[in-house]
């Protein structure tokens, strides 16, 4: 028992700093751009494809360093020669935009590489067991994601709370205006944001694209968890994607441990009909549903607290 | 530029020129993208090579046999749309295998059609889907079936599983649809009855084709104390359980309908699980029979895959063979030529498609996966290791009843 809880602990944990990496990136460009990014997801599978090819060339090592800077090079392209034409047309020509892009990005995808799984692998160097919990190995590789996910994401914080550059991106986050006014060039920082936003989805791109499947649906996938993330979050609050990110990988992990249901809640105190035309509701186990839970958190979320866990507008 | 873009709007009708070829035409609705594109592509792949080896042969009744693919991305509503495509495309014999859920919805969809059409009636081949419901509640005089339905497989499971005394505490894991309903029901079903001493530990059911990492899974099997393990995941969802089990290093016996499908070989040998993958299947490479092993040679001479479905090989040879006794493609002639046709089998043996319900019958072989010996030639996906027969049952105990109350065409 104890056994199980500390995998799925580690599990969990390993999948919410994954979504923080691409949740942050979403958030950030949600709030100084105003742009919900359709196409975050896309960048996250474009990182895992041009990781995969970098690697049959250079390396594992090199690809990790390369492809999120191709990706990151890729996002403020679109931003500059793209969104920046689309947004006098408002927030729904944008939002259409990326739309657009995240369908355009996959078809290429499969174009260049395939419908199929590509075989994306681990490097020989991570391919060990890193150590043992009571009997079962924890993967070295996984140990190796969370590290990576936690390092960058102290380089972000230190970064935007302490540099020069990050104080002025935290600064265009709120007044942008203001910004523009005291002589920054406002358009290249949101180049910029939205550049590095996606090469950090590039980044979990790289490293989740050997332990999951590196596939062109990867996109569709995991596209629909991020706006979770960012809604419970909270819309442009970093700290609320960070705490939102861990909160579904835990409970998203979690509840694929626990098979209590309502009928096994309720044993023989349920009612008669419970069992046949209940049965849907009755009979099935919290780690069949699993998999729809974030999306359970995200109706009540929108429901009770609109604004998200540690928003600070409203949507 | 308005006048372009409207000019560009036509330009893919170009594309779609039809051809009035003197060639029979097979729709294949299987997936091609999504978690499902590694089997849809093997599939693909072997009735490709099923058609050359007809097409080098003449032909069926002197026309080509052409294989016409069509992505329904594992999903029954875009499987409807695909096949609506098809008979639009001409096709009067489509054929399907991959998820009970979009063969469910396709014989639906192929016994209405042919109510409503008489004259442009459709036959569906199904090569893989196995549902036992598709030949009881749900049998259809336009539908066969050429694999093992799943509780065939799990009885003879389970009389192999009777036999080892090493099974003790059993846990079940399945995709969460119709057929992984039918592997968990027909497996606590035979086991209570055979084996009641056998405890199951845990019934597992998880979404199709979605999950990428099934390491919470196994932490649970794990925590369960089982010490075997029935499944039958396919495609990506078993092997990519299997990898998950190879990284938490657990140990246990699997007994699987699909271990050999793409990806399952390489994971198996990845977690060091030598000979305690068992697979119940209509045939393995290794069983020794000569033309299957040349066949098997020239497979994977032209593809690098090894061949996965034998039942294909049956359901092709079979249908040219129908097509021959009536002397005609149309589809109610080929279907009664179909049934209760007895026919000698891929790797040996006969077999026999049964009239009342249209179920292929045909010896079925337990085996299990690791290292081979001289007499096993072929390996699995350059692993080095290989399938190796641990049981065989004639074809003769591997038939079951069935509640099929079929309605023919007069």
């Amino acid at each position: 028992m104890l056994e199980l809880i500390i995998i799925s602990t580690l599990n969990g944990i390993l999948f919410g700093m994954l979504l923080f990496l691409m949740a942050s990136g979403l958030t950030l460009i949600f709030s100084m751009l105003g742009v919900l990014n359709f196409a975050h997801a896309s960048f996250y599978m474009l990182g895992a494809f041009f990781g995969f090819q970098i690697s049959r060339w250079l390396g594992f090592w090199p690809a990790l360093f390369i492809a999120p800077l191709l990706a990151g090079a890729l996002g403020a392209a679109v931003e500059r020669f793209g969104l920046r034409r689309v947004h006098r047309n408002g927030h729904v020509a944008e939002l259409l935009f990326t739309f657009g892009l995240a369908f355009v990005i996959e078809e290429i995808v499969q174009i260049i590489w395939g419908k199929s799984p590509v075989d994306f692998r681990i490097p020989s160097s991570l391919d060990f067991p890193a150590f043992q919990i009571f009997s079962t190995n924890y993967p070295a590789y996984k140990m190796f994601m969370l590290l990576a996910s936690i390092t960058i994401f102290v380089g972000l914080l230190l970064v935007l709370t302490k540099s020069r550059v990050g104080l002025i991106v935290q600064a265009a986050l709120t007044h942008p205006h203001m910004v523009g006014h005291l002589g920054h060039n406002v358009e290249r920082i949101f180049m910029l944001v939205f550049g590095v936003g996606t090469a950090l989805a590039a980044i979990a791109g790289v490293i989740a694209g050997p332990a999951l499947v590196t596939q062109s649906n990867m996109a569709a996938l995991l596209g629909p968890i991020l706006f979770v993330v960012v809604v419970v979050g909270g819309l442009g609050s970093l700290p609320g994607a960070f705490v939102a990110s861990l909160l579904i990988g835990l409970i998203q992990t979690f509840a694929v441990s626990i098979n209590g249901s309502l009928a096994e809640a309720f044993g023989p105190l349920s009612p008669a009909y419970a069992h046949t035309w209940l049965a849907d509701i009755w009979d099935v186990t919290v780690a069949q549903i699993a998999p729809i839970i974030p999306y359970l958190l995200l109706v009540l979320i929108l429901v009770f607290r609109p604004m998200g866990l540690l928003g600070t507008r409203e949507t | 530029m308005r006048h372009w873009m409207i000019i560009a709007a036509f330009l893919p009708i170009l594309g779609g020129t039809a051809f009035a070829q003197e060639s029979v035409k097979i729709g294949y609705i299987d997936p091609l993208s999504g978690g499902g594109a590694s089997v849809g592509e093997t599939g693909l792949k072997t009735f490709q090579f099923l058609a050359d080896e007809l097409n080098a042969k003449g032909g069926v009744l002197g026309k080509k046999v052409e294989i016409v693919p069509f992505d329904n991305k594992t999903n029954p509503q875009e499987s409807l749309i695909q096949a609506q495509k098809a008979i639009d495309a001409g096709v009067r014999y489509i054929t399907q295998g991959n998820g009970s859920s979009v063969a469910g919805a396709l014989t639906d969809f192929v016994t209405k059609h042919n109510e409503r059409n008489p004259g442009d009636e459709l036959l569906y081949f199904n090569y893989a889907a196995v549902d036992p419901a598709l030949t009881n509640e749900k049998c259809s005089f336009w539908h066969f079936r050429w694999d093992a339905n799943s509780d065939i497989k799990m009885e003879a499971l389970t009389n192999y599983m009777k036999g080892q005394s090493s099974i003790k505490k059993l846990y079940l894991i399945n995709q969460d649809y119709s057929f992984g309903e039918s592997v968990r029901s027909a497996a606590k079903a035979m086991l209570k009855a055979k084996r009641p001493d056998i405890e199951i530990v845990g019934d597992e059911m998880h979404p199709l084709l979605k999950i990428t990492d099934f390491a919470p899974y196994i932490a649970k099997i794990k925590a369960s104390g089982a010490d075997s393990v029935i499944t039958g995941n396919w495609g990506q969802d078993f092997a990519l359980l299997l990898k998950a089990a190879a990284d938490a290093g657990l140990k246990v016996n699997w007994y699987t309908y699909y271990a050999g499908g793409p990806g399952g070989p390489t994971a198996i040998k990845q977690a060091n699980l030598n000979h305690q993958v068992f697979q119940i299947a209509e045939g393995i490479p290794n069983i020794g029979y000569p033309s299957a092993e040349a066949f098997e040679k020239a497979f994977r001479a032209k593809y690098d895959i090894s061949l996965f479905y034998p039942r294909a090989v049956n359901q092709m040879r079979m249908f040219a063979a129908a097509a021959d006794k009536a002397k005609s493609l149309d589809p109610i002639k080929v279907a009664l030529a179909l049934e209760g046709m007895q026919f000698d089998v891929f790797d040996g043996g006969k077999g026999f498609m049964r009239k009342d319900d249209h179920q292929f019958f045909q010896p079925m072989y337990i085996a299990s996966f690791g290292d081979r010996t001289e007499k096993e030639l072929f390996d699995e996906e350059k692993t080095g290791w290989g399938w190796r027969v641990a049981a065989k049952i004639d074809t003769e105990q591997t038939i079951l009843p069935t509640t099929c109350k079929m309605e023919r065409p007069n």
